[in-house]
């Protein structure tokens, strides 16, 4: 570290200069990208959200009508969206990790043929989401449908599924279950991670298979299942694809989803102002739910203690 | 369901290092788990062998009760009709969704690349700023930016044109693509860049003989889900693209369900399945670097 001879202290002030003039050249256009598609348009929402602004007219600051709007005008719907979300998030979040954790356990076995079943749990995380919802809409078609057919088969009353006000959302809920691939990828990596000789040692202490799951599993895992509730949470506020194919918010609004509601509100009414708004209050809550979880997490989420 | 693993009931402790599997014979056990495993994995594949079912029937049969899953006559022209069916134009959507989906790739390859070496080997003031500034727009929801750029492109005229789907990725590359980047860079020795160096090399030098070279698994992984998520995006095409003859392959999709997709199932299967097939090619061939890309930056895409 010492400085010995001036030549020396020239010699680093200009690789210095060099490696700041190259460092940025080399980030420019990322940086670029966030001043120009990030930075300033937050700016701009922010703006925008104070106003009234159909698009085709110049905008009207309007204050905080926007805001008092989404939570005091119904036929907005903001409120009742964003209920829609929450619901389905706090169903469809817990049920998909439980069941990820499940389906990465199995997979953790030591068995042969096990990379064939990894592949096929993963496999309609790989069809692309449109082609998903339309099959699943061909599937639990009321008449046609395969899944009405193969309950009838069974003896069992045939479902309403996606046409029914009641059990449209429980029904996306329940098909989120098919794309727990990745969720289940990382799981299987965070088992992979756990030392077989915490088992063992347990087990020498007589330890039984519920409470190795309880005290040695969870514990161990509970930084991944808490990384995965988190991307859950984001990816939940962005459900669109297949309320809007499927449904389209229905039947009479029942999976008409934040998201979903922001969209037609920015580009089928063009209210951009209300949109931005929304998207605030999205980002807000996405925030405050991120908090909450951090703050949870301190008492419940493991962390090993780096020697 | 959450029993453990290596938990039979009576078995007794075995030295640790070992790992014996008992050659040949599957218990009761196992057995169990593999009726479990193939259940599963029934359900999991099901919408898409019903996809492929449906593809191959004949209209009449599509929608016969009770449904069956292997058709009578497997009719394959069912691909061709839904190809070049009319008031579609699939063989345009596809070559649009082509060119999108390459210019893209290129585009976050290139400036990731760039900017992950940036973070990763260059030492200058500013650094960790711009790092962190570049992470923590992940969590930031798209929606936020969104209509404000919507706003801007319409202004500058770029509505129902490609490039508010191109351009954004050449300037951006993606948070979680340089922080891939970054991180394998990070793990190449620094005595391999020191010769170059000493040699003349340049920085630009170095990155293309030596780092990228030996990141090719990392490139690779950034390169299929750049692939995946362009590929199958949906919500951007909606947005910015208009008019017929600039759709993608998920717009057009989504015009023939409004057209035709209540009544001609199986040409609405045979073009689902067909959007499907260049994503199985791609995982198929290299499921390796999809797995290696969700264990290493641990997300849902």
């Amino acid at each position: 570290m010492a400085v010995s001879t001036v030549g020396k202290r020239n010699r680093r002030s200009r690789t210095f200069w060099r490696d700041t003039i190259e460092g940025y050249l080399f980030i420019l256009p990322v940086v670029l990208g966030l001043l120009i598609w990030t930075l300033m348009p937050m700016v701009a929402s922010f703006i925008i959200s104070f106003t009234e602004y159909p698009l085709l007219k110049s905008p009207q600051w309007v204050g905080l009508q926007n805001y008092v709007d989404m939570f005091s005008r119904p036929t907005l719907r903001v409120m009742h969206s964003l209920g829609v979300t929450l619901i389905y998030g706090a169903v469809a979040l817990p049920l998909s990790l439980a069941t990820a954790l499940g389906a990465a356990m199995l997979l953790n076995q030591k068995l042969p043929f096990m990379r064939v079943f990894r592949t096929t749990f993963y496999m309609p995380t790989i069809v692309p989401a449109l082609a998903t919802a339309f099959v699943w809409g061909w599937m639990l078609n009321p008449i046609y449908g395969l899944v009405n057919a193969t309950l009838k088969a069974l003896g069992l009353p045939p479902g309403t599924w996606l046409t029914d006000a009641s059990t449209a959302l429980p029904t996306l809920i329940v098909l989120s279950l098919w794309t727990i691939g990745p969720t289940t990828v990382v799981f299987l990596a965070g088992l992979q991670t756990i030392p077989e000789s915490l088992y063992e040692a347990a087990k020498i202490d007589g330890a039984n298979g519920r409470q190795l799951f309880w005290n040695i599993t969870l514990p161990q895992l509970s930084p991944t299942i808490f990384f995965n509730l988190i991307t859950g949470l984001i990816a939940t506020f962005q459900y669109f694809l297949p309320a809007f194919v499927l449904t389209q918010g229905g039947p009479f609004f029942s999976t008409f989803f934040y998201n979903l509601n922001l969209y037609e509100k920015a580009f089928k009414w063009t209210q951009m102002g209300l949109a931005s708004a929304m998207a605030w209050l999205m980002f807000a809550i996405i925030l405050a739910l991120t908090l909450i979880l951090f703050r949870g997490s301190d008492a419940l989420v493991y962390y090993e203690v780096k020697k | 369901m959450t029993s453990l693993p290596q938990t039979s009931a009576a078995a007794p402790p075995v030295p640790s290092t070992a790992k014996k599997k008992r050659a040949g014979r599957l218990s009761g056990r196992d057995i169990a788990l593999y009726a479990i495993l193939i259940g599963v994995s029934a359900i999991f594949l099901l919408p898409l062998i019903w996809m492929i079912s449906t593809s191959l029937k004949t209209n009449a049969e599509a929608y016969t009760w009770p449904p069956v899953l292997i058709p009578s006559t497997l009719r394959f022209e069912n691909y061709a009709e839904a190809w070049n069916y009319q008031n579609t134009d699939f063989p345009r959507w596809t070559l649009n969704t082509i060119f999108i989906t390459v210019t893209v790739m290129v585009g976050v390859l290139l400036s990731s690349t760039l900017c992950a070496y940036g973070f990763a080997r260059i030492r200058f003031p500013g650094r960790n700023f711009w790092f962190i500034f570049t992470i923590a727009t992940i969590m930031l929801p798209p929606q936020v930016t969104l209509i404000p750029l919507y706003i801007a492109f319409f202004r500058i005229g770029w509505l129902d044109t490609f490039n508010p789907l191109i351009i954004p990725a050449w300037f951006g590359g993606g948070a979680l693509n340089i922080f891939l980047l970054r991180q394998f860079f990070m793990g190449i020795p620094s005595e391999l860049e020191d010769a170059a160096y000493i040699d003349g090399a340049s920085r630009l030098q170095i990155l293309f003989r030596i780092f990228i070279p030996l990141s090719v698994p990392a490139l690779l992984t950034v390169t299929i889900f750049t692939f995946q998520g362009v590929w199958n995006d949906f919500y951007g095409p909606l947005i910015y693209l208009r008019s017929f003859d600039k759709f993608t392959l998920a717009l057009g999709i989504n015009q023939f369900n409004g057209l035709y997709g209540q009544t001609q199932m199986q040409y609405m299967m045979a073009i689902a399945f067909l959007m499907t097939i260049p994503m199985i090619v791609v995982f198929f061939v290299a499921q390796r670097y999809f797995i290696q890309g969700i264990t290493l930056t641990g997300l849902n895409r």
